[in-house]
């Protein structure tokens, strides 16, 4: 999805890259950054918990009107509530993707 | 606090990651000035989630997905700003899908824009929002040379100031 961001920067609009993956984003130039240790599927927190997904907006807001810079990241200091082999669990698929599902057949074979 | 961007990965996940380089030809900085106040400013989403409206819209194409594992579905997805949860469906085989579905602002947080917006804190929302499926074919192709440049040209028409991206 970075590379969204920077054809999207290019054509003239500037963009703000919110992810569990800060690391990654930052590898591949995405212009704004902004850092989640969340679960995969949950860039702004969880269901129903709008005080989350509210500081997770508005911290996205200020750093797209107020980096000045290609490569700013900010990291945002909020603990996800489930214990991490929880929510490991939780994110998951019920049944593995296709590509997952297939390097493990692979694997078998 | 640095987040740890592996933390809820597979860890067998973790080298293909860390190691990410940019694309052939995208190793360069990009950058637009954001020129407005942000209280004065239109503000538009993109998720990678894979929504659609599910009465009005086709799904992401998930069966060609099973049947051609590295294949994603590269096309998007224009959603109204005011989409209702219940007015959403969800083609993502990567993710649990429920979240999302109980409460779409935690991939698109288009109602939290609106609540936003009409504190002052941003000027407002673009009429539409867009919706694209995450994962995609190595490479990228489609994406850069048709669903970019449709995305980009779409939120130029709806007068967007700046985009806030969140892949899942």
């Amino acid at each position: 999805m970075p590379v969204l961001a920077r054809r999207i920067e290019a054509a003239g609009i500037p963009t703000v890259t919110v992810t569990m993956m800060p690391a990654t984003a930052e590898q591949v130039l995405a212009p704004r950054v902004v850092g989640v240790e969340f679960p995969f599927g949950h860039p702004f927190g969880q269901p129903g918990d709008r005080a989350v997904q509210r500081a997770v907006l508005t911290t996205a807001l200020r750093t797209l009107a107020g980096a000045s810079r290609p490569g700013t990241r900010i990291d945002i200091d909020l603990e996800w509530p489930q214990p991490r082999g929880e929510a490991y669990k939780a994110w998951q698929p019920a049944e593995p993707s296709p590509i997952v599902a297939m390097l493990l057949a692979g694997g078998r074979g | 606090m640095l987040v740890d961007s592996y933390r809820f990965l597979p860890r067998s996940f973790v080298p293909m990651y860390a190691n990410a380089q940019p694309l052939d030809g995208e190793d360069e900085p990009v950058w637009a000035d954001f020129v407005p106040r942000l209280a004065d400013a239109r503000i538009a989403l993109v998720t990678s989630a894979g929504l659609y409206l599910k009465d009005a819209q086709p799904s992401f194409d998930g069966e060609r997905e099973r049947n051609e594992p590295t294949w994603g579905d590269p096309t998007h997805r224009v959603l109204p700003s005011d989409v209702a949860s219940g007015a959403l469906g969800m083609m993502h085989l990567h993710v649990n899908n429920a979240d999302v579905l109980a409460d779409h602002n935690i991939a698109l947080p288009s109602a939290v824009l609106d609540e936003l917006a009409a504190e002052g804190v941003v000027g407002g929302s673009t009429a539409h929002h867009v919706s694209v499926m995450g994962y995609q074919q190595a490479g990228l192709d489609v994406w850069r040379q048709e669903t970019a440049p449709a995305i980009a040209a779409l939120l130029r028409d709806e007068g967007a100031d700046g985009v806030v991206l969140a892949p899942v």
